[in-house]
């Protein structure tokens, strides 16, 4: 049976040169960049030199890049950090209602820690509009996070009209990028943005390595106490192989990204198309406005996500259910009730991610199998009168 | 999600699905927390469940458990039907997850409302 792989924004493979990265400072310049002799100060120089390679890209200075364990502690240390840092100005924050849970859940804990969140809404397309950020922003507020590129739709936000909006008031802008970093260029200056989070583990490094840039002097307290590592701002022996892989990650993204982006993008719109053309009553959330080409979140009136997903599953196709029954809450997503996606489509989307493994002949094959799926879970439905 | 092997093969092959026009029984619920649907459908011939049929919108461990709820209900007569229980429905499926147990409710609720109209 043919096998297709098409959960990339849920993680991806290790590319091959990066796992020749990761073994080689696994297995011989393994040593504690802490350590002053030979061993360490191989390691030391590794990192530094993933550091700049990280900054280049973001178009940042080296000593703004922080690595640690991945998008979540970015997040986490983002949040608390400013909030920990700033308590004495005010203890008020700005996000969106389609954040990752890694925002939400941190917002949760900050507001059950005395602060106020505000939770801005989006449009029909799933789009944060930079004046409901301006009508939320107070005396109070110490940070916006705002993400660049949303997990389930892959629709991308106006973070640096948002930005705009937030500096003015002198307030501090966060932007979680995990989705979008590596797929298209960032740069900090452009955004405006004083701090970013990034992943490995999406962009074809391990999981368990990522970090943030943080704008040089943004007020930002440690999550992690102990070393003296990361310039103190995260303590733990680094995941030296780990930061290596990232860099060598960030190199081969940087080199293919164009390429990348046109070619995904062409198997995003066959995808899109064919689902469009063949099976009645779907709902590509956020068609028409600018998405990451990679990602297309479809909804089906009628099913329900997981028993789809379920069924491409056992006809090989790996992929994830844009509702969150799977995970063991019984809501539908929260990004498309933000974005007011009608009852009869909330509970039936699946998320198709593509990536660099990612053929025509992957997306002939859904389009050739998808449509019977869905007519046998509507032949199922009370829910669907064809 | 794991499913027990019982839910899977319910899943990939629903026994009874459709509807029964006229029906001596029916029922349509609905579990507005996660959106799952149910219509089930009973012929009843001399106080006995002679054929059931059910459609169901929802994940796979619902379309099971109506799939699992239909094979349980045929041959029974309407006091033995009553006594179906979602704790039944759960153990002839090989035991469903703590989140999706509200499946089982969903099933038992369908024959309790279906049979309430009847009699």
């Amino acid at each position: 049976m043919r096998q297709v792989y098409l959960d990339y924004n849920a993680t991806t493979p290790v590319l091959p040169e990066v796992l020749e990265a990761l073994l080689r400072y696994y297995r011989e310049d393994f040593g504690n960049p802490s350590s002053v002799h030979r061993y360490g100060r191989r390691a030391r120089v590794a990192i530094d030199d993933t550091r700049d390679c990280v900054a280049d890209m973001l178009g940042a200075p080296a000593s703004a890049i922080f690595f640690g364990s991945g998008g979540t502690e970015a997040n986490n240390t983002i949040l608390q950090g400013v909030a920990a840092a700033l308590q004495g100005r005010g203890r008020h924050l700005v996000t969106s209602q389609i954040e990752h849970p890694a925002v939400l859940d941190t917002c949760a804990c900050l507001a059950q820690q005395g602060y106020t969140v505000t939770y801005v809404p989006v449009d029909a397309h799933g789009v944060v509009d930079p004046e409901a950020v301006r009508e939320a922003l107070t005396d109070e507020t110490i940070l916006v996070s705002v993400m660049y590129a949303n997990n389930e739709t892959g629709v991308l936000q106006p973070i640096a009209d948002i930005a705009r909006v937030v500096r003015q008031r002198g307030i501090l802008m966060h932007t979680d990028a995990v989705q979008a970093f590596g797929k298209m260029p960032l740069q900090v200056d452009e955004l405006g943005v004083d701090f970013l989070s990034f992943s490995g583990h999406k962009l074809y490094a391990p999981k368990g390595i990522g970090g943030w840039y943080a704008r040089p002097g943004a007020p930002l307290h440690a999550l992690l106490h102990g070393g003296h590592q990361e310039r103190g701002m995260r303590a733990g022996t680094e995941h030296v192989a780990g930061i290596v892989a990232l860099g060598q990650a960030c190199a081969l993204a940087m080199r293919d990204m164009r390429q990348e982006w046109e070619r995904q993008q062409q198997l995003q719109q066959c995808l899109e198309h064919g689902i469009q053309e063949q099976i009645p009553e779907v709902r590509i959330q956020g068609v028409e406005i600018s998405r990451l080409p990679n990602t297309t979140n479809v909804a089906f009136a009628g099913v329900e996500g997981e028993a789809l997903m379920m069924s491409l599953d056992l006809q090989g196709v790996a992929l994830s259910t844009g509702s969150a029954c799977s995970s063991g809450s019984l809501e539908p997503s929260h990004v498309l009730r933000a974005m007011g996606v009608p009852a009869p489509y909330l509970h039936g989307a699946l998320r198709c991610s593509l990536g660099r493994g990612t053929t025509l002949a992957d997306i002939e094959y859904v389009l050739e199998i998808l449509p019977g799926i869905v007519q046998q879970a509507r032949t199922l439905s009370p829910s669907f009168a064809p | 999600m794991q499913y027990s092997d019982i839910i899977q093969e319910h899943f990939e092959h629903p026994r009874n699905v459709g509807t029964i026009e006229p029906a001596d029984a029916e029922a349509l619920v609905s579990n507005p927390a996660c959106g799952d649907v149910m219509h089930l459908y009973l012929r009843i011939e001399n106080n006995r469940i002679t054929d059931a049929k059910f459609k169901t919108m929802g994940c796979p461990a619902a379309i099971a458990a109506g799939s699992v709820t239909t094979e349980l209900l045929i041959g029974r007569d309407v006091e033995e039907a009553l006594t179906l229980s979602r704790a039944e429905v759960n153990t002839a499926l090989g035991g469903l997850s703590p989140q999706k147990v509200h499946t089982s409710v969903l099933a038992e609720d369908a024959v309790r409302a279906a049979l309430k109209k009847y009699r």
